[in-house]
């Protein structure tokens, strides 16, 4: 076994067995942990492959970003994680018949596998030559030329994203007092101040 | 090249920038005062959006190398799309404003939805169709949940998005299997690897999650259990959206994939589309003989007119996409009008859904009872009005391609569905006297939109107003 196919079972083996303790673990913050482990080593499985810019997007976004986000939510939620597993209990068999059925579909899809001829020629086709240009370059190229209407299109999809954040939590509360810088600065100190002698022992 | 690409795209950019404009005019000017401003201008630049892309001259033209199509059908689909849009916005509006939900997102949000429609129209290529229907999907979620305090509406969006989600991820699926095999993610590269009569399982799986994916967002069965419960929930003007643009945009989208990346393996999908749209019609039918909220009356009557406009694309025919065309425009023309009338129905201020009240409500009303009938005789497709027309193409498609079995199934369904359809009719004109609905006139638009779309129901007949052969164009663009 060479060391790329060793590094390639090991990873895959890692991530295949995190993903599945992401489901089974009993303790929510738990199982984003080890979310956060199959994250890696999917990124790993990216550096065997070549695409090191992928992989590392990924550790950054995803596991700097996405998990530890997850992290936060999973612990300021007050979800009685117990309640939903014993209702997911009751569609436990169904969901196992289902998933049963559709892993024999994939078993026998993988059997009978194979791409059009002349696939792998399609797939080079619009893919830049790894030899001339660089990875993180060639994802550029493709990502702001060849595909800028999905690019743009993303974009928008981004927008709705926060109108809808916004538009669905953003309460305007009139009685939280707020700052008002300009106000502050027009104050006029002859207004607001006055000064007084006070006499000893007299008071005001 | 590029701007010979984006001219092509001018009416999304266009309707991109004006929501990007109304949302800044909305922040920086009134809030939610500017509302009515913003809902009114978008409905305009929906109207002049329509007409521009209306009098676009013939031919089919690509842009970014096959990923945007710009042809008859899309011009058809698109035009559809924008007029049910305008109509639902401009119908709306009083009653947003009424009941506290004038958010000026709201226009917004719209405006991006009808973007993503139009880029799903046009898709030609597997990743411009995923980020055409996540960009329309996104926005409905956050519309079905805009009464943010109501539990009713919050549910509706949760279980809209969750959902939504999943139908994503086997769409998703769907697309990989296909790329995967044929080594191209274009319509028209995928469809010079996909050969008649030998088609590869992996490719034929890949084909049912890209069916699957779609047919929940049309609420085709047995992916339809989301309707009900997100029509009930969402606010009325948003649920009419709902049943409208959408279904007529996801429409198109599925018959834009099956004829441009699977046209030459008809027979393949032609049973898929042909068991959705049975278990559709028959579902639908059957589940709302039981309801008295008319909401969820008309959601699963949405199920069951997808199910018949799916027998038109099952045909695999020109003629199939003329008849399932012609099908989404009266189905949404007669859609509005339903729903331009329950935007009226309130009983003491408070909007009622419960098909009860509307006992002897001919009595109070006759005009909006004979309207309201009209439309839904239309819906059950009795001869005289337009409903009827719809139908009668569906089914000659499907007898055309000698589907018999299928257009007979098809009769069933639309005699069983009558009865609900009748049976409100009864209760308005022949019902038992009980606490009805308070009387008086409509808001102005709703009222527009109600006896405009009985008219037109009642003389299209004639006619169809030209929609017969423009539709019929549009098919002929997209099958060749």
């Amino acid at each position: 076994m060479t060391v790329a196919a060793f590094t390639f079972y090991l990873f895959a083996i890692i991530a295949v067995a995190s993903g599945l303790f992401v489901t089974i673990s009993r303790n929510p913050v738990h199982s984003v942990l080890w979310l956060i482990l199959t994250f890696l080593s999917a990124a790993g499985l990216f550096v065997t492959m070549g695409a090191e810019f992928v992989a590392m997007l990924l550790i950054i976004v995803y596991v700097g970003a996405v998990a530890v986000l997850f992290l936060f939510v999973v612990m300021m939620l007050d979800v009685d994680f117990s309640e939903l597993k014993a209702e997911m209990a009751r569609y436990m068999p169904l969901a196992l018949l289902i998933g049963v059925i559709l892993l024999l579909e994939f078993a026998v899809l993988f059997g009978s596998w194979h791409a059009a001829p002349n696939a792998d020629a399609l797939r080079l086709a619009i893919t830049p030559d790894p030899d001339k240009v660089q990875n993180t370059r060639a994802l550029g190229l493709l990502l702001y030329d060849r595909y800028v209407y999905l690019f743009m299109l993303a974009a928008l999809i981004l927008l709705v994203a926060m109108i809808g954040a916004i538009l669905l939590t953003l309460r305007h509360r009139k009685d939280v007092k707020r700052q008002n810088v300009l106000q502050q600065m027009w104050r006029d100190p002859a207004k607001t101040m006055e000064l007084k002698d006070v006499k000893p022992g007299q008071g005001l | 090249m590029i701007s010979d690409d984006l001219s092509l795209l001018l009416p999304e950019i266009v309707l991109a920038v004006f929501a990007m404009a109304a949302l800044m005019f909305g922040v920086y000017s009134g809030k939610d005062r500017a509302m009515p401003v913003i809902t009114w201008a978008t409905a305009g630049v929906f109207l002049v959006l329509a007409f521009w892309i209306g009098v676009t001259g013939p031919g089919t033209h690509t842009a970014f190398g096959g990923m945007f199509i710009d042809d008859g059908f899309a011009r058809f689909a698109k035009v559809v799309v924008l007029l049910s849009a305008a109509a639902v916005l401009v119908m709306s509006q009083d009653y947003m404003a009424k009941r506290g939900l004038g958010r000026f997102e709201y226009p917004v949000l719209i405006a991006l939805a009808v973007v993503g429609m139009m880029v799903m129209i046009s898709a030609g290529d597997l990743m411009s169709l995923y980020m055409g229907l996540e960009l329309q999907s996104l926005a409905l979620y956050v519309v079905a949940a805009l009464r943010r305090d109501s539990l009713k509406s919050t549910e509706a969006g949760l279980k809209y998005f969750v959902l939504g989600a999943l139908s994503s991820g086997l769409l998703l699926y769907g697309a990989s299997l296909t790329y995967g095999y044929s080594g191209t993610t274009l319509f028209s590269g995928i469809i010079q690897t996909v050969h008649a009569g030998q088609m590869p399982l992996g490719l034929l799986i890949g084909l049912v999650f890209l069916i699957s994916g779609m047919a929940f967002k049309i609420s085709a069965v047995p992916f339809h259990m989301w309707t009900p419960d997100v029509y009930e929930g969402s606010p009325t003007p948003v649920t009419a959206f709902f049943a409208t643009a959408p279904k007529v945009a996801a429409m198109a989208l599925m018959a834009r994939l099956l004829f441009g990346a699977f046209g030459t393996a008809t027979q393949e999908w032609s049973q898929v589309l042909a068991v959705l749209a049975v278990a559709s019609m028959f579902l639908g039918a059957v589940a709302a003989l039981g309801q008295n909220d008319l909401k969820r009356l008309m959601a699963y009557s949405s199920i069951t007119h997808m199910g018949y406009a799916l027998v038109g694309l099952s045909a695999g025919t020109a003629e199939g996409v003329q008849a399932m065309l012609i099908y989404m425009s009266i189905y949404a023309t007669t859609t509005i009008g339903v729903f331009a009338f329950m935007l009226s129905m309130e009983r003491d201020g408070h909007q009622i859904t419960d098909l009860r009240a509307l006992n002897l409500f001919a009595n109070k009303e006759p005009m909006k009872a004979l309207a309201l009938m009209v439309l839904l005789f239309s819906l059950a497709g009795v001869p005289p009005m337009l409903g009827f027309i719809g139908k009668f193409y569906v089914l000659k498609a499907a007898i055309d391609a000698h589907m018999y079995w299928l257009a007979l199934l098809a009769v069933i369904a639309s005699v069983i569905g009558a009865v609900y359809y009748i049976r409100i009719v009864y209760l308005m004109y022949f019902g038992k006297e009980n606490e009805g609905l308070d009387t008086g006139p409509m808001g102005v638009m709703p009222w527009v939109m109600l006896m405009g779309s009985a008219a037109i129901t009642l003389l299209g007949i004639i006619n169809l107003f030209g929609v017969e052969g423009l539709a019929q164009a549009a098919a002929m663009s997209l099958v060749q």
